[in-house]
């Protein structure tokens, strides 16, 4: 089966963009009011909780959420299965959003925005948040890169910018000819390299936590920290491209795309049995589930990741029938999804307690408000590039190849 | 396409080739190795000699030249609450009322200094992103804002709690804690500012062996009046700041860390995962290999697509 993907040309401006844009708009209000009044003057961070929703949600789920695009990449052109093409591009526009709103999102959080290159010009090498950066900062270029092609598809031959910018018609053809030569030759360097950089990072913002062991609550601080980042990160993958192309094709009216998404997740059982077996054992050996029952926010946080994000829907997946059914399958990816999503938040928010200070930290109107104008800021975005880029697969038409 | 499939190969072949060497090197990985200079200096407080009166406060802010405080340093009232150190004081005096009685059945008070204890191997200048915190010869867990982008980790790292931040400042805030004077002590031979003008000798300055010697000899000599622990000696690790008392640290405040340094685990971790970039380095080369067999005619396919349109 090939795939045909093509812009959609649908109406743009529907209610739902219209909220996203009010979203938007909110949030840009408050991030200007971050870069006028400081960090703490939106948020509730303090010395004793320096990390919040800014890193927990934006930069560590976001990373995490993106992982479609390596899970993908990998399955198509790596082991060469083209039959799941049409959902590739979906996932890696995710992918793409994804970490420009990581990064985006660390402009925000870090206090000295203007300094975030710095990291390219001193290094530490023990530091682990230094290796996640330079892997992000190579990752996204590459994502932009593997990107390059559909813009070409979609612009080669008939380059017509308005105004005085058609002067650089000629130029931007001949650029856009030389890309169309030059990177069916080199992609293959990119697909491996975004794969590896994506393992190395995925695994390393476990690592992260590893320095603080006083801090973070015993259900998630275990040596393991960073094979169960990895392992999560791989897991969540295609239920996350089967997540974002149901939204998108329910809500776009395509083809629901069941053929491709229900095999996709037959791996997913495999790979959440595995992290489920991976938490568990750790669990047990380490002897955390004494903490089970003490009903603290720590544990019911780490109860809930567990039966709700990772128990219910593996045993949910592991019936053929509920993998055939478009509502169900999206019901138990959205499960998978919201797990890998606490995750991350317990282990950098929920589960991160100050030694000294008795210092509850919840995030205020300002950070959340920054948070969600990011995720309307990247929905927006999504929806306005499958409009007019070749993205998703085109409802019904079949392509004779 | 012919262009295309050999350099691929040759890419490959070069991919295995580190594998293979990497491979030889990985064994070599050191097992983890501290960093902490050899002899520092270092700072021993007396908690039985404190009697609380702020002037090292004071000292530091002058020294420092932080900002005033809301209240002077001579209004003692400020010592009920239990301060930390924070973005405007890099050092604050706490007293705490563990339950010990004088002669007259009065509750005796424990007065307790507060800083950056200025660990041997720091967690926060393993953690800095750009190397911007960084243990100094002289034993000062050193900063520099030239370096910082204000990413926080240092602070998430510290076992203490101490750094603390310039949250309101929206353009250049700073990381802000206890610089051991690193400039007055190495350039100019002075004392720390707290040490110097401490009435009472609560703070002890020298290298930090002598420290040790001096913190034993003391709790020896007088057994009754101290407990047989000096804080700092391998609290995460060991500490260029020293403390005795003469009542059980928890009760005064002190956390318990573990005695390992914090660095540790993650920098074995991530040392053995990428010293040389070995893991890397073979993960390339294994999917370069899976994409040679399973995936080549993916390139087939994009590239006939390509010459067909």
């Amino acid at each position: 089966m090939s795939a045909n993907p093509q812009a959609i040309r649908a109406k743009f401006w529907t209610p739902g963009v219209l909220v996203m844009a009010f979203f938007m708009a909110a949030g840009a209000v408050t991030v200007l009011a971050r870069f006028i009044g400081g960090i703490g003057y939106v948020s509730n961070l303090s010395t004793a909780r320096p990390w919040g929703i800014w890193i927990g949600i934006d930069v560590a789920s976001g990373v995490a959420l993106a992982a479609g695009g390596f899970t993908t990449a990998f399955l198509a052109h790596i082991l060469g299965r083209h039959y799941y093409e049409p959902v590739i591009r979906p996932a890696l526009l995710t992918a793409m959003l994804g970490y420009t709103f990581v990064v985006l999102g660390l402009m925000v959080d870090i206090g000295r925005s203007w300094a975030i290159w710095k990291p390219m010009v001193y290094w530490n090498p023990h530091s682990v948040l230094f290796e996640v950066a330079m892997c992000v900062m190579f990752y996204v270029n590459v994502l932009y890169i593997e990107f390059l092609p559909i813009l070409v598809e979609q612009f080669k031959g008939r380059v017509k910018m308005p105004g005085p910018l058609a002067a650089l018609n000629g130029v931007v053809e001949n650029l856009l000819g030389l890309a169309d030569r030059i990177l069916p030759r080199i992609m293959w360097f990119f697909i491996i390299s975004g794969v590896v950089l994506s393992c190395m990072h995925q695994s390393s913002l476990g690592s992260l936590m590893l320095i603080a062991p006083t801090k973070l609550h015993p259900l998630w601080y275990t040596p393991i920290l960073p094979l169960l980042f990895l392992v999560s990160a791989v897991t969540v993958g295609y239920p996350m491209v089967v997540f974002e192309t149901t939204l998108a094709t329910a809500s776009l009216k395509l083809d629901p795309e069941m053929k491709i998404l229900s095999p996709l997740t037959r791996i997913t059982v495999f790979l959440l049995g595995t992290y489920l077996a991976l938490k568990t054992g750790d669990m047990v050996i380490r002897g955390t589930y004494v903490y089970l029952l003490d009903g603290t926010a720590q544990t019911n946080a780490f109860l809930v990741e567990m039966i709700c994000g990772i128990i219910i829907p593996w045993i949910m997946l592991l019936s053929p029938a509920v993998r055939r059914s478009r509502r169900w399958l999206f019901i138990a990816c959205a499960l998978i999804v919201c797990g890998v999503l606490l995750n991350r938040i317990n282990v950098f928010v929920v589960g991160y307690r100050p030694p000294v200070s008795e210092n509850y930290y919840f995030p205020s109107i300002s950070e959340m408000l920054i948070t969600v104008g990011f995720i309307s800021g990247l929905m927006f975005l999504y929806r306005f590039i499958v409009t007019y880029l070749p993205v998703l697969n085109r409802p019904g038409q079949e392509v004779s190849a | 396409m012919e262009l295309n499939r050999r350099v691929f190969l040759k890419c490959i072949g070069a991919a295995g080739a580190g594998v293979a060497g990497a491979a030889t090197d990985s064994t070599a990985v050191h097992a983890w190795e501290s960093r902490a200079p050899a002899d520092p200096l270092g700072c021993l407080v007396d908690l039985n000699r404190c009697i609380g009166c702020r002037k090292c406060e004071q000292a530091c802010q002058t020294v420092n030249k932080l900002p005033q405080p809301e209240q002077p340093f001579d209004d003692l009232t400020v010592l009920d609450k239990k301060r930390r150190p924070d973005e405007r004081a890099y050092t604050v005096v706490n007293r705490y009322y563990p339950g010990r009685r004088d002669e007259r059945d009065q509750l005796v008070p424990t007065f307790v200094k507060v800083q950056c204890m200025h660990c041997q191997d720091p967690a926060c200048a393993s953690a800095c992103i750009v190397g911007a915190l960084t243990k100094k010869e002289n034993g000062a867990v050193y900063y520099d804002i030239s370096k910082c982008i204000g990413c926080r980790y240092c602070m998430v790292a510290c076992p203490f709690e101490i750094p603390a931040y310039e949250y309101h400042n929206p353009v250049t805030p700073r990381v802000m804690k206890c610089t051991f004077c690193y400039e007055r002590v190495e350039n100019e031979g002075k004392l720390p500012g707290c040490v110097g003008i401490c009435p009472v000798e609560a703070m002890t300055f020298g290298r930090r062996s002598n420290l040790l010697k001096i913190a034993k000899k003391r709790i020896e000599s007088d057994p009754g009046s101290y407990v047989n622990h000096v804080y700092g000696e391998h609290e995460a690790g060991g500490t260029s700041w020293l403390y005795i008392s003469g009542v059980p640290f928890d009760r005064v405040g002190f956390i318990q860390v573990p005695h390992r340094p914090l660095t540790e685990l993650a920098e074995t971790i991530q040392s053995s995962l990428f010293s040389y970039l070995w893991s890397p380095i073979v993960l390339f080369g294994m999917l370069g290999g899976i994409m040679r067999a399973f995936g080549s005619r993916s390139d087939r396919d994009i590239n006939d697509k390509g010459e067909e349109s």
